[in-house]
């Protein structure tokens, strides 16, 4: 058993990899440097619920302090990790501290992919990835005032529902020719435009943008087709970058994320990637590898890495999941739809309740994409960790129940 | 504050004073309750939080919205007194009670 494990970073990873390591019977030194100045806090609410004010800070930290020196923690929540020197077992941080280590575990999660275009320095130009952002974002988020979303991502679409309902007039701009291009098939993508529109959201498709004007704050968003949209305010969300630079510098292999197998160990045997930085096997699907940028991946990662260093049985891998909330909506997404040969629509979106079924050539399915259907996307979930074949006209048949559907899978 | 009495499926009890606004789910979670997971967080978009609600204090919860009771139909081990605890938020009417844990939420 390594006598110190240290973690670098403070995300959800890095507190469930502290939390799985103590609950599993690891007694050494353990060590999690942070560098947010706040302690370990969740992420998804940023866009949601805190934006919103519905939850406060204290609500949206994952522990108090006491939790983490009950479970003697050595948390430093201002050491920002700039060398890793695999020769000598250590890291070393900004203000010159080296700290050895005999196992080391990498949550150092991922930052916002930054606009590049003139004015993109303006006052008034935010991004939505940590607490201090979130707030400044909520600060600028005043009823009355114009804010223009650039990317209609999960993160702009969030953040759309959270400013329309708090009276901000809201334009979201996407590149591509629906919103969620990337990650949905279009009937999702239809439903998020149709209920966004619903709500006095304006959404234009196929954008480009070439400048942020202003004088020194925000005062609109020059596109290519030489319109200019209005704002007070922009948010910028147009996908993250993994923090793999202090992994690459010490030459681990990590091309986009820090590579690992399935048990989160990176090419050096004492080193772990988790979370958002890593590029992990992804196990439901033949032998791909791939970033997952969500809360299921970053509590199982970690919960591979520790059962590792402690050389526990390794933890039964779930299919991947992922959820978003945006006005009374909530979509759950089971799976991953790449290679998908066709899918299966379920349910009547204009009721607001359905879901998509993404099949292979031979039904077998591969990810569910739920709105307001939670039977859905629970069956879809255990049917795609099966391995599981369905019958698409049973599954678009709506009396028959998903029970029935699951059974015997 | 109000009292959360949590008893894991090993018999274990934990007392824990609960601020009245935060949810049952939270207490456990930011006490070092083991047993309930609560993987997203309190969105009610994974059921990892389930609990059985002491008989006697099952009325005083209210009823399950339709989405809670909906993932509530595929937990593990369901009962009529099954809730999801992050849908559970303390009051001064609920103080003192009592919830019971499943063995495992995944």
């Amino acid at each position: 058993m390594p006598s110190r494990i240290v973690i670098v970073g403070a995300g959800q990873a890095a507190t469930q990899a502290a939390t799985s390591l103590r609950a599993g019977g690891y007694d050494g030194h353990l060590v999690l440097l942070g560098n947010e100045g706040l302690l370990p806090y969740q992420r998804p609410p940023l866009s949601k619920a805190y934006l919103s004010g519905a939850m406060g800070l204290d609500r949206v930290v994952l522990k108090p302090m006491e939790a983490w020196i009950e479970d003697k923690v050595d948390v430093h929540l201002d050491a920002e990790v700039t060398a890793l020197d695999r020769q000598a077992k250590s890291v070393t941080t900004r203000d010159g501290q080296t700290i050895g280590y005999d196992a080391l575990i990498l949550a150092t999660g991922s930052r916002v992919r930054a606009l590049a275009c003139p004015g993109a320095d303006l006052r008034g130009v935010h991004y939505l990835r940590s607490i201090a952002d979130a707030d400044g974002l909520g600060q600028d988020m005043q009823p009355g005032k114009r804010l223009v979303v650039i990317g209609g991502g999960y993160i702009g679409l969030e953040v759309a529902a959270v400013a329309r309902k708090a009276g901000l007039e809201v334009v979201i701009l996407e590149a591509a020719p629906r919103v969620l291009a990337r990650v949905a098939p279009p009937v999702i993508s239809d439903f998020f435009q149709t209920l966004h529109h619903d709500a006095g959201v304006t959404i234009l498709t196929d954008v480009k943008v070439t400048a942020i004007e202003g004088a020194d704050c925000v005062a609109g968003v020059a596109l290519a087709d030489s319109r200019t949209i209005p704002a007070d305010l922009v948010l910028v969300g147009i996908g993250i970058i993994p923090n793999a630079e202090l992994a690459r510098a010490a030459g681990l292999k990590a091309e986009d994320g820090i590579e690992t197998d399935v048990d989160a160990r990176t090419s050096d045997p004492a080193i772990f990637a988790i979370g958002d930085c890593a590029s992990r096997p992804l196990v439901h699907y033949g032998q791909r590898r791939g970033r997952l940028e969500s809360v299921h991946n970053a509590l199982e990662q970690a919960k591979l890495a520790a059962a590792a260093i402690m050389g526990l049985p390794r933890p039964v891998e779930e299919t991947p999941w992922f959820w978003s909330d945006q006005y009374d909506i909530k979509l759950q997404i089971a799976g991953l739809s790449t290679g998908a040969a066709h899918s299966v629509v379920r349910g009547d979106p204009s009721q607001k309740r359905f879901a998509v079924f993404h099949l292979d050539a031979d039904n077998r399915l591969l990810a569910v994409d739920a709105i307001n259907a939670p039977p859905e996307f629970i069956v879809g979930k255990q049917v795609i960790a099966r391995h599981g074949q369905l019958a698409p006209a049973r599954l678009a048949d709506m009396s028959v129940s998903m029970k029935e559907i699951g059974a015997g899978v | 504050m109000a009292k959360v009495t949590y008893i894991e499926h090993s018999g274990t009890e934990h007392v824990i004073e609960v601020p009245v606004g935060t949810t049952i789910m939270e207490g456990a979670v930011k006490n070092r309750v083991p047993g309930i997971d609560a993987d997203c967080g309190g969105a009610c978009a994974c059921a990892t939080c389930h609990v059985f609600v002491d008989a006697a204090w099952i009325e005083k919860t209210g009823k399950p919205g339709s989405m809670e009771e909906s993932m509530l139909d595929f937990a593990e081990g369901v009962t009529p007194l099954s809730r999801l605890s992050c849908q559970i938020s303390m009051t001064a009417e609920l103080d003192g009670i009592v919830v019971r844990l499943p063995a495992a939420q995944h």
